[in-house]
């Protein structure tokens, strides 16, 4: 043994065999994530570089498939669609669920309020594709709207709801009310009512109590049921597929486009990766409010 | 009369990180004490009886019990056992399953085990609870089941980390007694902390103080209140009135003069003249009238509040000034303004050097 | 706003009307599914005439749709149990150990909740055909449980908390191992949550589509059946397909709820 390197103490043996434990504990998952996360994500951007000639052969390795992207002016506008989808969403879904959330907090007597969060987020377990086949059916000439509409002679003839950006973005608002009234309730009950009502007893009006009290509180809810509208809308295949047919195409689309007609695997790993570029940029922008919510 | 040492710390430093959690901790305790680890939070207090039980492992020192080093050995190998804070109890078991799991880890099983368990119960006077569930029982009774589970494996020291602190105050007044039965039936050492010195007076033989990692100040509950090693410990005992002053001389041997605003004060001890000191002394030693051994002058009371048994009494002189606090009977007159003449005996002085 | 209004009763009523117009929205797909799921004619709209469990019948008749059933239970089961137990072990690494890279070693495994399901299921479309292997339900498992086991992590690291680790440290202090009291002290003690971890992950598992969609070909899961059924025109019989899942989930999901109920108790 050299001078100066003490003899391990039972302090530093347990350090060492904690250090041991709580890699080996965590391994397997980090592993899975590594394995199948990580890397085919990598693999993907190796294969983005890779781009197909028109003929279908590889072309010259390099970034030939983003030029090609950002030239093709389909492609963009479907990018372009997509963001624009997604900020409506987002911002038409954030203001309904709001006081639809307050109002399960605020309203609802204290026993039923479960049962009221319950219920208002019971269609979120039909499935995904199912709702949005609901929604064709509700919106289809001979489908339920139009025939209250018709019986209410409000429309003397059948109008066709579906199959527009319109139709995908009610049946996105519908999901994600649910979705960030699940989040934004769960942040409200977190506020302490002490506060309002120390501001109430300092004079300030209901809506000046609301204002400058309970909505900056709510914002790391707010944010956090935001960015989980970004991340799960602008990615999403499902619903615009069903009810947004082909006019104003969203990425995702496309992307599928790519994949089962085209075959263009490379083309479909740099739609993929510029969207979630997009979602990166969205994390960055609203990184501070979301630090706030400590996910 | 103290017995010999069985559990003993040797000079245990714990650093978290840059931290220092305990610096230079050292204790020797006989094998029936019932020791008291008292100080505020951040003390160290619970890091030592964490250090004791094999929880943590100690940065430096050395940890013996009955004659043997276990400072490398985990919990599961000590012969101690901990009740903790919130009792700790496996709320998917049972009473019975509670209190005999250590006693399946140790491959007793069948009647043995349930006599054993049966026996823990009685002991802590929950006979027939066996088959309760955790979340059917009272703050006290879970308090009984951490107990008999601890011991039923029979430790030779057991560990209590705050152990009274969720109950409210007539409950812990109960089981502070209960605690000092058990211990005394037992015949094992108890090592207790809390942060509550009437707790601590209550139960120990032993106090052990503790501020910043360091103990303050060691011994039987009835020296340490009333005669504290520092000025610390002094104040965290309890309240008391303190004169700040200068050793004037040193009469003879161990007697000094000290100058303070009450005047020059006699107290024994062993420090060069000119040096700086605090004299304390406890409420209840000083008397409102002027016979006693030794006049500490005029005050004027300030503030009496009524606390059922006494007043507690605030009352202050100025030129110099000076703060007195003490106790007067309830039956007592007290107004504030009033004047009182004070004075004490000479061996209640107590002093600290700065 | 509501305290502008000039009766106090005013502002309770509006948003009860708002609440009541949200609980319409909300509910209207569903009634429509549910409702039409059990018409007796063609086509699932007005007029309803009904009820018949005509519609039904056909479902479980189906083939497709009784396989793709199978195949959705096979791959909500297997990716479920797979990111409770991996979430619970992550989980139990990162509340009881100090290590280095511990900060980070969370953030990876909690990377996915971050990101699109398009491009987990494009990654592993590549790679598996870079790797040559050809699209299975296997590929789908993988893929679900990269999506589900960070959800399970985060549950089980909720409930590992101090009380929990006095817990533990009761059982090693009588003298259990830490296998022991991983498997006789922590499950046990945590199992409300993780039960209601593996419940949340398989209705997501059963739920997703784009994953599945990607990574199948010729076994696939019911999601995936439902979205070509859908390509030969609206009917009846995916309402009660429909339906029934609805049915499932909210069985699973009121299974969930009574746990934690009783949890908190």
């Amino acid at each position: 043994m050299r001078a100066g390197v003490s003899p391990p103490t039972a302090e530093s043996r347990a350090q060492a065999r904690a250090r041991l434990a709580g890699l080996g504990f965590a391994l397997p998952a980090v592993a899975w994530i590594l394995l199948f996360f990580a890397a085919p994500i990598v693999i993907m951007a190796a294969y983005s570089l890779m781009p197909l000639g028109p003929d279908g052969r590889p072309g010259p390795l390099g970034l030939g498939a983003y030029e090609t992207f950002f030239a093709e002016s389909a492609f963009t506008a479907a990018l372009w669609n997509s963001v624009v989808t997604t900020v409506v969403v987002v911002v038409a879904s954030t203001l309904l669920a709001y006081p639809f959330a307050y109002g399960i907090a605020r309203l609802v007597p204290k026993r039923w309020r479960r049962l009221a969060l319950a219920f208002a987020i019971l269609p979120f377990w039909t499935s995904y594709v199912v709702r949005s086949y609901a929604w064709l059916l509700a919106l289809s000439p001979v489908g339920f709207i139009n025939h209250a509409l018709l019986g209410l002679h409000v429309i003397d003839h059948a109008i066709l709801f579906a199959y527009n950006p319109q139709a995908t973005e009610l049946g996105f608002v519908h999901f994600f009310i649910m979705l960030n009234a699940l989040t934004i309730y769960a942040n409200l009950v977190q506020i302490n009512p002490h506060y309002a009502m120390a501001a109430r007893d300092l004079g300030a009006s209901a809506w000046r109590c609301f204002r400058s009290i309970t909505l900056p509180l709510s914002i790391p809810g707010i944010a956090v049921g935001a960015f989980l509208t970004i991340v799960l809308c602008i990615g999403d295949f499902v619903t615009p597929q069903i009810l947004g047919g082909f006019r104003g195409l969203l990425l995702p689309q496309v992307v599928m486009m790519q994949i089962q007609r085209q075959l263009n695997l490379p083309m479909a790993s740099v739609m993929s990766l510029v969207l979630t570029l997009v979602v990166a940029l969205a994390y960055l922008a609203m990184q501070r409010w979301l630090r706030m919510a400590r996910l | 009369m103290r017995e010999e040492a069985h559990l003993v710390v040797e000079d245990v430093r714990k650093l978290y990180g840059e931290v220092v959690a305990l610096d230079g901790v050292s204790l020797a305790v006989g094998a029936t004490d019932y020791v008291v680890l008292l100080g505020p939070s951040g003390s160290g207090k619970t890091t030592l009886l964490s250090v004791i039980g094999g929880f943590a492992f100690p940065s430096a020192g050395r940890i013996t019990i009955a004659g043997k080093d276990v400072t490398a050995l985990g919990p599961a190998v000590r012969p101690t056992t901990t009740v903790f804070q919130d009792y700790a109890l496996f709320p998917h078991m049972t009473v019975a399953g509670n209190v005999g799991f250590g006693l399946r880890i140790r491959g007793v099983a069948g009647t043995e085990q349930r006599r054993r368990v049966g026996a823990a119960l009685e002991m802590v006077g929950l006979t027939g609870f066996d088959r309760r569930g955790i979340h059917e029982l009272s703050g006290g009774q879970r308090q009984r089941v951490a107990l008999a589970r601890a011991l039923v494996v029979e430790p030779q020291i057991l560990l209590l980390d705050e152990p009274l602190g969720a109950l409210d105050l007539n409950l812990r007044r109960q089981m502070q007694d209960e605690l000092l039965d058990l211990q005394r039936r037992t015949g094992r050492s108890f090592v207790h902390v809390t942060h509550d010195q009437e707790e601590a007076m209550a139960l120990a033989s032993l106090i052990v103080v503790m501020n910043k990692g360091r103990i303050e100040d060691l011994g039987p509950p009835q020296r340490v209140y009333a005669r504290p090693a520092t000025r610390f410990a002094a104040t965290f005992m309890g309240e008391s009135t303190q004169f700040e002053g200068r050793v004037a001389e040193r009469a003879s041997g161990q007697c000094l003069l000290v100058e303070t605003p009450v005047g020059h004060l006699p107290v024994t001890g062993n420090l060069e003249a000119g040096s700086q000191v605090t004299i304390i002394l406890r409420p209840e030693n000083i008397r409102a009238e002027a016979g006693g051994e030794i006049a500490l002058g005029e005050a004027r009371v300030r503030e009496a509040v009524f606390q059922g048994a006494h007043y507690r009494v605030l009352a202050s002189r100025q030129s110099p000034a000076q703060d007195f606090v003490l106790r007067l009977p309830p039956q007592a007159v007290i107004e504030p303004g009033m004047a009182l003449k004070l004075s004490c005996a000479a061996g209640d002085l107590v002093l600290l050097q700065r | 706003m509501i305290g502008r209004l000039r009766w106090p009763g005013a502002g309770t009523a509006l948003g009860a009307l708002y609440m009541a117009l949200c609980y319409g929205f909300i509910f209207l797909p569903v009634i429509v599914l549910v409702l039409f799921s059990f018409q007796s004619g063609d086509l699932p709209a007005p007029p309803f005439n009904g009820p018949s469990l005509r519609w039904y019948q056909a479902a479980f008749a189906d083939g497709r749709l009784v396989d793709g059933f199978t195949n959705s239970l096979l791959v909500g089961g297997s990716s479920s149990a797979l990111s409770v137990l991996l979430g619970f072990f992550a989980a139990y690494g990162i509340a009881r150990y100090e290590f280095p890279l511990k900060r980070a070693i969370q953030a990876i495994v909690i990377l996915p909740l971050a990101v699109s399901y398009l491009l987990i299921g494009m990654g592993l479309l590549v790679s598996a055909s870079w790797l040559g292997f050809s699209p299975s339900l296997s590929t789908v498992v993988i893929g679900h449980v990269v999506v589900n086991m960070p959800l399970a992590f985060v549950i089980c690291l909720a409930q590992l908390g101090e009380h929990q680790r006095r817990v533990e440290a009761a059982a090693r202090d009588l003298g259990a191992s830490t296998f022991r009291v991983l498997f006789s002290i922590t499950a046990p003690m945590i199992a409300p949550a993780l039960i209601a971890a593996f419940c949340l992950c398989f209705t997501l598992s059963w739920d997703e589509t784009l994953i599945a969609l990607l990574n199948t070909r010729f076994d696939v899961t019911l999601p995936v059946v439902i979205l070509s059924l859908l390509r030969g025109g609206v009917s009846p019989l995916t309402n009660a397909a429909g339906s029934f899942i609805f049915l499932c989930s909210i069985l699973l999901m009121v299974v969930v709820e009574l746990l934690l109920l009783r949890q908190r108790r």
